[in-house]
């Protein structure tokens, strides 16, 4: 006998269904999908007012269905603050690069961190400028190379790779920071767990949670898709580890970060 | 409505800040620097007290986008600075201008290049007129004389920004945020609901998503935008401002703004009691320049001389409103030095007697 | 009526406790009035000092290279006030710390009030700034006495309340010498 039809998959109601402008291989679509997954199981995609940054992370608002606010290079943190404090009933997230983040925005994403803003910084790392063709990011691996590291960055002249999620676990407004990757189906569904923990600290109002997305670049890697994403898992992940670097209840002068899994 | 109230004896930094919580500013965001610190000071007990959020940033750069993101939901807010300061803002207020944002940007300004000094200043005339950071962009800009000024014009300019979705600049100097006058402190507070705006941030409940951006890569999209804001920046000629003291029956025209202007009147009285024929226009919009109002006196022949506290910047608007019959000369009282009225009478009645 | 006075002296001596008092009698008069102080840099060490302009018409400047009347507390003050001012004014100094040897008579009127001396009699060299504003309000007759006695509380708040009557005592302590020094008012 012919069963009825039974849907058992759909893509999330907070996600626009049109093709995106990332290449192929890039891992933005997938953590699109994911915050996508988090705001729809929240029920809370109504809510939201999402800070959008600069680079190829930038078009996160043709993506998503939700209010959504460009902020300059590097301020999304800062403006993410001037939203919050404006609309405390509002689910406040920003969307950042490395390069946005790490470089340009250090002291705005430190600061907000570090006033335990009650919102959820989205950081993908794919330890290159995207969008302006893959130079030297404050994320880059020593020994790698890019159109400014051409013989690959050493850490004499062009310094270490920032563990943003070590950094921002360290700071004592910070309730949750966690760091995650997109490459394999055990990764992905690990990644969605931790990145709704991220949210509903938000909803329950717990302050400043951070979740870091480690991503693939295939294009400005100069590899296929299928060599980038193996290269998250064997390169990666070995210079910036996996693991919830802080989780508890509150942030506070008192608090101390502690590393779990 | 106007109510009489009792007279408070106020800096002109504290009259701003009343000013802000009167036009029912409900977020403020700033940086410490000289000589503006008094707003920062007051506001972050009065406008915390009565509900309001303040947040003093890590730097002018986050301060100034805190401002875009709470203007971003529709609320009345505000960040003020001085000079090098402002620079740093400089960078948020081009993405809201481009964004068409609705922030009040106050500047107490100080001398420069540079770290320049604490003294009185009029030097960003240009950064405040012209835009100030990249792209072709304009804020409407007031330029307060008096405590009563400050705050009446820090009002202004929030129901201005909300007018156009602009950035505003209330542009002032050091004498001005440092003296003390007595104001008539008129208005109560009264907030604005944001909610009803059909452009500002809460969440897309019932409705569809809002977008609030300066980035247009599609084909033809950038110059639509462009267009689209320079027709603004012409609607807004209508809002042009400025005192006429003694213009009738002057031959020359002193055309001074802000500090230099009440100082500049100071100097006319004392000429006018000698019986010299000099009166002053004083523009109290510098961003849409009063230049029908020049151009007018201008063709009733009057000639003209200029007086600022910086090296001659507004004297270029002057010359372009009046070129056609006229011209300005210039007298420039550099930033370090503190003007007074008296240094003034001898080169105006140089100009007089030419 | 139109009048204007730059007050200067050490930081300390209460140059801008006088300046804000005079500034807040006379709004409490219905006058027009300014305050501009010297701040910063320049206020640390040295020579404080702020010009306070007072009319029943608006007021231009706030800022007076040559002021009508000056209250100099201290000698540098002198040094660098006494030849700004205007012709035929009238400077108050406080003739317990200047050398008398500098003070000019024939261009303007000079009015020498012991103010330490007379401050110690009521018990506090503090209040020699009030003798002095006593003397000024005395000697030019710009604001009542009993106006500016009463501007002390607004000024004062609630915490310095207790000071109050001794401030009191120095405006009418410098108010009786110039009285006692001439028959009516110099301006």
């Amino acid at each position: 006998m012919l069963q009825e039809e039974q849907q058992v998959f759909s893509p999330p109601e907070a996600l626009v269904d049109t093709p995106t402008h990332f290449c192929p291989g890039c891992h933005h679509g997938i953590v699109h999908r994911l915050v996508a997954e988090v705001l729809d199981r929240l029920r809370v995609a109504q809510d939201t007012i999402c800070v959008a940054s600069v680079g190829c992370s930038v078009f996160i608002y043709n993506y998503l269905h939700v209010d959504a606010v460009e902020a300059p290079h590097g301020r999304a943190a800062a403006v993410a603050t001037g939203v919050r404090r404006a609309r405390p009933e509002s689910i406040v997230f920003t969307y950042q690069g490395d390069g946005d983040l790490a470089a340009i925005g250090l002291a705005e994403i430190l600061y907000t961190a570090n006033r335990g803003e009650n919102m959820t910084v989205v950081f993908v790392n794919n330890t290159v400028y995207g969008m302006t063709g893959g130079q030297l990011a404050p994320t880059t691996m020593v020994g790698q190379k890019t159109t400014t590291s051409q013989q690959g960055r050493r850490f004499e002249t062009d310094g270490a790779p920032l563990r943003m999620a070590e950094i921002i676990a360290g700071l004592p407004g910070t309730v949750y920071s966690a760091r995650v990757a997109v490459d394999t189906v055990q990764h992905i569904k690990k990644a969605r767990k931790v990145l709704l923990k991220g949210f509903t600290n938000q909803v329950e109002n717990r302050g400043f949670s951070f979740v870091e997305f480690l991503s693939a670049c295939p294009t400005n890697w100069r590899l296929s898709p299928l060599e980038a994403n193996e290269r998250v898992g064997k390169e990666l992940i070995r210079a910036f580890p996996l693991g919830i670097f802080k989780d508890q209840e509150s942030g506070g002068p008192d608090t101390e970060s502690r590393r779990s899994e | 409505m106007k109510t009489e109230k009792a007279s408070l004896l106020v800096k002109g930094n504290e009259a701003i800040a009343l000013g802000a919580m009167a036009a029912g500013c409900e977020c403020y965001f700033a940086y410490p620097i000289t000589p503006q610190s008094e707003i920062p000071e007051m506001l972050s007990r009065i406008l915390v007290e009565a509900g309001g959020e303040f947040v003093q940033a890590e730097s002018e750069i986050a301060a100034a986008n805190m401002l875009l993101g709470a203007t971003a939901c529709g609320k009345r807010a505000m960040t003020s600075s001085s000079s090098p300061g402002i620079s740093l803002k400089q960078e948020a207020i081009s993405y809201m201008a481009g964004s068409q944002l609705p922030a009040v940007i106050v500047n107490v300004c100080r001398g420069g290049p540079g770290l320049g000094s604490i003294d009185p200043s009029q030097g960003d005339y240009y950064q405040s007129t012209r835009g100030g950071g990249h792209g072709d962009y304009r804020t409407l800009t007031l330029a307060p004389a008096s405590c009563q000024e400050a705050y009446d014009q820090t009002i202004q300019a929030f129901d201005l920004a909300f007018r156009y979705r602009n950035p505003v600049v209330v542009l002032g100097d050091a004498i001005l945020g440092q003296m003390k006058e007595p104001i008539q402190a008129w208005k109560e507070r009264a907030i604005q609901d944001s909610r009803g705006l059909s452009w500002s941030l809460s969440g897309a409940r019932g409705r569809k998503p809002r977008l609030l951006k300066s980035l247009y890569l599609s084909d033809g999209a950038l110059a639509g935008h462009n267009r689209l804001l320079q027709e603004k920046y012409q609607a807004m000629r209508v809002e042009c401002d400025w005192e006429a003291y003694k213009t009738d029956d002057a031959e020359l025209i002193i055309v001074a703004f802000g500090s230099m202007g009440r100082i500049s009147k100071s100097a006319v009285r004392q000429l006018r009691e000698r019986g010299l024929p000099v009166g002053l226009f004083r523009p109290i919009t510098l961003f849409p320049f009063p230049d029908e109002p020049l151009a007018k006196l201008a063709e009733e022949g009057k000639r003209f001389l200029t007086i600022e506290n910086n090296a001659g910047q507004m004297v270029d608007d002057v010359r372009l409103a009046v070129r056609r019959q006229s011209d300005s000369e210039l007298y420039s009282v550099l930033p370090g030095i503190l003007a007074n009225p008296t240094d003034l009478l001898e080169p105006i009645q140089r100009v007089l007697h030419t | 009526m139109y009048q204007d006075v730059i007050i200067a002296g050490f930081g300390g001596q209460g140059v801008m406790l006088i300046g804000n008092v005079v500034a807040f009698a006379a709004m409490e008069q219905k006058l027009r009035v300014t305050f501009m102080p010297v701040y910063g840099v320049e206020m640390r060490g040295g020579t404080a000092n702020c010009t306070v302009v007072i009319s029943d018409e608006e007021i231009g400047s706030p800022i007076i290279f040559s002021p009508q009347t000056s209250i100099l507390m201290n000698q540098p003050s002198v040094e660098k006030f006494q030849s700004r001012l205007e012709d035929g004014g009238v400077q108050l100094v406080n003739a317990s710390i200047v050398d008398a040897d500098l003070l000019e008579q024939d261009r303007i009127r000079t009015i020498s009030v012991p103010a330490n001396e007379l401050a110690d009699e009521l018990g506090s060299v503090k209040m020699a700034n009030m003798v002095m504003l006593g003397a000024w309000l005395q000697a030019t007759g710009c604001l009542p006495l009993k106006a500016v006695q009463a501007a002390l509380g607004q000024v004062f708040g609630e915490h310095n309340a207790r000071l109050i009557p001794l401030n009191q005592k120095g405006l009418e302590r410098g108010a009786a010498f110039v009285a006692s020094q001439a028959e009516r008012p110099v301006l």
